[in-house]
């Protein structure tokens, strides 16, 4: 070591201490591990209702035919599990792609109107009334759907059957109480319909203000501007509006239950009786007299329905979600 | 009661980015200490970490040391609440409690904290705390209104009210009037003229009349552009700041020639 | 005079440019417009029709012996049987589903809005809004086999109905009570920590404290949505025709699903010479419950509204 005259200066070592925000104490960070354990909660729900149905539905997904056939009402003879789900998915899909085909262009026309068309003052009460057809209990619009606008749209049916019997939905004998996949699509789709506004309805009003001036500033009618800058702007929002009513309709049981005349057909003609039914519609039919195997039978196919709206549920979301990001990107 | 707060080389993140770099001050027990200067210096943001309030937003963090009485704030075995009882604080817009009366909002750090308060006690406070505040003689007739329902200076003063009752050693305020009327404006500074007696006040203004009519002690914060960090450009006695600082910069934004 | 006619001329060509109609466009506008305002009234129909005979159905029926009897003993077409089994069974199982589902679902809300940072609040946020999708039946379906384990198949009583309800419920709660949790102004938690307030004492003192006429709404709407579910307590807690305050012991009814009962046991057989008989007493029945059922959902809806608008403190 060299020796110099002047001994180096006692540098004061500054002490870096980083400080964040997790300094909670006593019964401040219990409360946190509660709070984030209910968090946590949600999703074990989720995964313990997919578990749950897996497993009470396994023995029916291994079982023989044979065994499935004693044991299960209607099951087909010498099929397999598929051939016995496959008609109830298709009548599943067919009554929730229908109502959805009636119910998108009424929730669009009735969400630009709430959010651009009625007066300004008397908006927020007109969309709480489309609100209240949400309200309604599922079981009385079955009921509804039973006595009052079975016999209403029955005319229709014929007529329709009549002048357009060569198109294959339109197809087949007319049922004359009209108890029919065609009924069932109509109330589901007044079902769904506030969904569906309610969302589009959002992004609609969403829409920058600066875009709709701009297009009425190049002397566009009212039209034209929610053709040019909010129909573009709210695309996406309709879609994934749409696609969270579909995954209600999927699920939707006593509307179904209580108007359709089932049959499990792969058939298209949806003003015929006897055609198709819905998985939920069929377990709430037959659940409460199941027992045994029919029960997991039951259960597997309230395990393919939770898959299918599932599968729905979270493609609407995630494109929701995309669309959050976008506009937070701005 | 009155405590002094020495801050050693303290550079304040949001995140990655560091929006206030290498403070070093000494604030004087009973006295006014203003900070001054132009917007997103970082004038909000260094007070908060006075009491530990910058960790409240997620991800901020400080580095470097503030003592309060040579202990420091910062230190592994202090507790950031308790930190916050003892340094109180006052925001820029009155935010009195909207679920509370006027009586509960000044009580609202002893209840709130579920300590027991015996009736007269209490009572005892309330006057005090609002005489302190010099909102006593507006209010008293109507102690169990909403605390919502006072006009904005009231409510401010309502405010530091709620802050002196819990007895702190020292009250921040972020700049206190800028959301008032020119009246209310002068009840406050009248006010902090009396609380500096028993209480170490530092007072962010945007206003440099307001900083050269009640501070003692005037902090200059500058920044070089946006995105980089704030800094302590000058700290003196308020006369020397606005007659004779030592920085160019200083001159220019006490001058008003920019800012 | 030239200029004369040049003023006119160009008035005229002014007048003809403000003024000129391009017709098509002008049409297509108008049959827009009408389409839209269509689609509203095509939407006002089922609503006023469905109100309306629920209404109108439901009034003939309804009495102070409907609403104070069960049907215990009732065949047939005797018209001297009422709901207030089902009504005892909605108010007990609904209740229970809500002391499940709130305190949950408030406890979510708070980890999302106050805490919730990072994949976990992510993937929480985005699995409330897929659970939201379940099919009702399919949370039966699940409470009926989560049961089955501790109880062997074939058990049904209440709680099963409450769990299942509370699968359907706790997203809803949880939705609502976020967006009520984050209107609590910033100010207000920072004011209470600069007092030196801990995290939890100010969460529950203040932001729970001024956010209650809110929450209180969230509950009362997801309480209306619930309570009108038939499908999962049809497979979760089974029919009965007396009286059963036990949510824990034996089969309950509950006024959907006794509207979908009523609705299936169709025409009774009357004699000719029979007294006491009413041939469509079951449908009236179910009518008659409608219209309970509709009334309790709009009063809870009405009111969850209400309280809102006249509790809520003003927080700017
Ligand atoms: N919550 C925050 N998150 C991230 N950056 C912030 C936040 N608050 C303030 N900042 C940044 O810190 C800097 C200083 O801000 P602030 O302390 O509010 O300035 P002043 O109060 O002097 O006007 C600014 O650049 C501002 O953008
Ligand atoms: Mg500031």
């Amino acid at each position: 070591m060299t020796t110099t005259d002047s001994p180096p200066a006692p540098v004061a070592p500054v002490r870096r201490r980083r400080s964040s925000g997790d300094t909670e104490r006593g019964f401040s960070r219990t409360f946190r591990w509660i709070a984030t354990g209910a968090g946590a909660l949600i999703l074990a729900t989720l995964a313990a209702v997919a578990l749950f149905l897996i497993v009470r539905a396994w023995p029916a997904m291994t079982a023989s035919s044979e065994a499935l056939a004693e044991a299960v009402p209607r099951y087909p003879d010498d099929t397999s599990f598929i051939a016995y789900v496959g008609p109830l998915i298709f009548g599943t899909l067919l009554a929730a792609v229908l109502a959805l085909l009636i119910a998108t262009p009424v929730a669009m026309g009735v969400a630009l109107f709430i959010s651009h068309y009625a007066p300004r003052r008397l908006a927020q009460a007109l969309g709480y009334l489309v609100d209240l057809l949400a309200a309604i209990p599922s079981v009385v619009y079955g009921l509804w759907g039973f006595t009052v606008l079975a016999p209403v749209l029955a005319p229709l049916w014929t007529w329709l059957n009549n002048w357009f019997g060569w198109f294959p939905l339109f197809a087949g004998d007319v049922s004359p109480t009209a108890r029919t996949m065609a009924t069932v699509a109509v109330v589901l789709a007044v079902m769904i319909l506030p969904i569906i506004t309610a969302v589009s309805r959002e992004v609609f009003l969403q829409t920058p203000k600066l875009h709709e001036e701009a297009a009425l500033a190049l002397g566009a009618t009212r039209w034209e501007m929610v053709r040019t800058a909010v129909l573009p702007f709210g695309q996406s929002g309709v879609i994934s509006a749409a696609m969270l009513g579909l995954g209600r309709a999927l699920g939707e049981t006593m509307a179904v239950l209580m108007i359709l005349s089932p049959g499990f057909l792969y058939s298209f003609k949806i003003l015929q009786a006897a055609q198709q039914q819905t998985i939920a519609a069929y377990i709430a039919l037959d659940f409460p007299e199941a027992s045994g195997l029919a029960v997991n039978a039951l259960i597997a196919t309230g395990l393919a329905l939770f898959v299918i709206t599932l599968a729905v549920n979270m493609a609407a979301r995630a494109i929701v979600a995309r669309r959050k990001e976008f506009s937070g990107a701005n | 009661m009155a405590q002094r707060i020495d801050v050693k080389d303290v550079n304040i993140y949001y995140g990655d980015f560091r929006a206030v770099e290498g403070v070093t001050m000494t604030v004087d027990p009973k006295s006014v200490t203003a900070f001054i200067g132009p917007s997103g210096c970082g004038k909000s943001t260094f007070l908060r970490t006075l009491n530990r309030m910058h960790e409240v937003i997620p991800g901020a963090y400080v580095e470097g040391k503030v003592e309060l009485e040579g202990v420091d704030l910062y230190g592994d075995d202090v507790d950031p609440v308790a930190v916050r009882r003892n340094i109180g604080m006052v925001f820029q817009r009155p935010n009195p409690f909207p679920t509370m009366s006027i009586k509960d909002n000044v009580l609202a750090g002893v209840k709130l904290n579920n300590r027991k308060i015996s009736r007269s006690d209490a009572d005892y406070l309330v006057e005090s705390s609002l005489r302190g505040a010099n909102l006593w003689n507006e209010v008293k007739d109507r102690l169990d209104r909403p605390g919502s329902g006072l006009s904005g200076g009231q409510q401010q003063r309502l405010c530091i009210a709620r802050a002196i009752a819990v007895k702190p050693q020292v009250v921040l305020m972020d700049e206190p009037c800028s959301a008032l009327d020119p009246i209310s404006t002068l009840a406050i500074e009248d006010l902090i003229q009396e609380l500096k007696k028993d209480y170490t006040i530092v007072i962010v203004t945007h206003n440099m009349q307001q900083a050269a009519r009640v501070s003692d002690r005037t902090a200059f914060f500058n920044i070089a552009g946006t995105g980089k960090p704030g800094k302590l450009i000058e700290m003196n006695d308020t006369a020397t700041i606005f007659s004779s600082p030592a920085e160019k910069a200083t001159e220019d934004y006490v001058s008003g020639r920019f800012g | 005079m030239s200029t004369d006619t040049t003023t006119k001329d160009s008035t005229e060509y002014t007048r003809a440019l403000l003024t000129t109609a391009e017709p098509r466009r002008r049409r297509t506008d108008r049959i827009m417009a009408g389409l839209i305002w269509s689609a509203f009234a095509l939407a006002m129909i089922p609503l006023v029709s469905l109100l309306w005979t629920v209404l109108f159905s439901g009034a003939g029926r309804m009495s102070v012996d409907f609403l104070q009897y069960s049907m215990r003993g009732i065949f047939g077409g005797d018209p001297s049987g009422g709901i207030y089994h089902a009504i005892m069974g909605t108010l007990i199982i609904t209740g229970c589903a809500t002391l499940i589902s709130v305190p949950i679902g408030i406890l979510v809300a708070i980890y999302l809005v106050e805490y919730g940072r990072g994949p976990l609040a992510r993937a929480v946020t985005f699995f409330v809004d897929v659970m939201t999708g379940i099919p009702s039946i399919v949370a039966g379906l699940f409470a009926v086999s989560l049961f089955t384990i501790f109880f062997g198949p074939g058990a049904r009583f209440g709680l099963i109905g409450a769990v299942a309800l509370s699968v359907l419920m706790i997203p809803v709660v949880v939705r609502s009570c976020e967006e009520m949790l984050k209107l609590v102004p910033n100010e207000l938690r920072e004011a209470s920590y600069a007092l030196g307030v801990p995290k939890w004492l100010t969460i529950v003192r203040i932001v729970l404290r001024t956010s209650v006429a809110g929450l209180t709404t969230s509950v009362l709407l997801a309480v209306a949505r619930v309570i009108g579910e038939t499908a999962p307590l049809l497979v979760a807690v089974g029919v009965t025709d007396s009286i059963n305050f036990d949510p824990s012991e034996g089969r309950m009814m509950t006024l959907p699903v006794f509207i979908y009962r009523q609705y299936s046991q169709g025409q009774a057989p009357c004699r000719e010479d029979q007294v006491n008989c009413v041939a469509d007493i079951a449908l009236q029945n179910a009518w008659g419950a409608a219209l309970t059922l509709i009334a309790i959902v709009m009063i809870l809806n009405i009111a969850g509204r209400l309280v809102n608008r006249w509790f809520a403190p003003k927080t700017r």
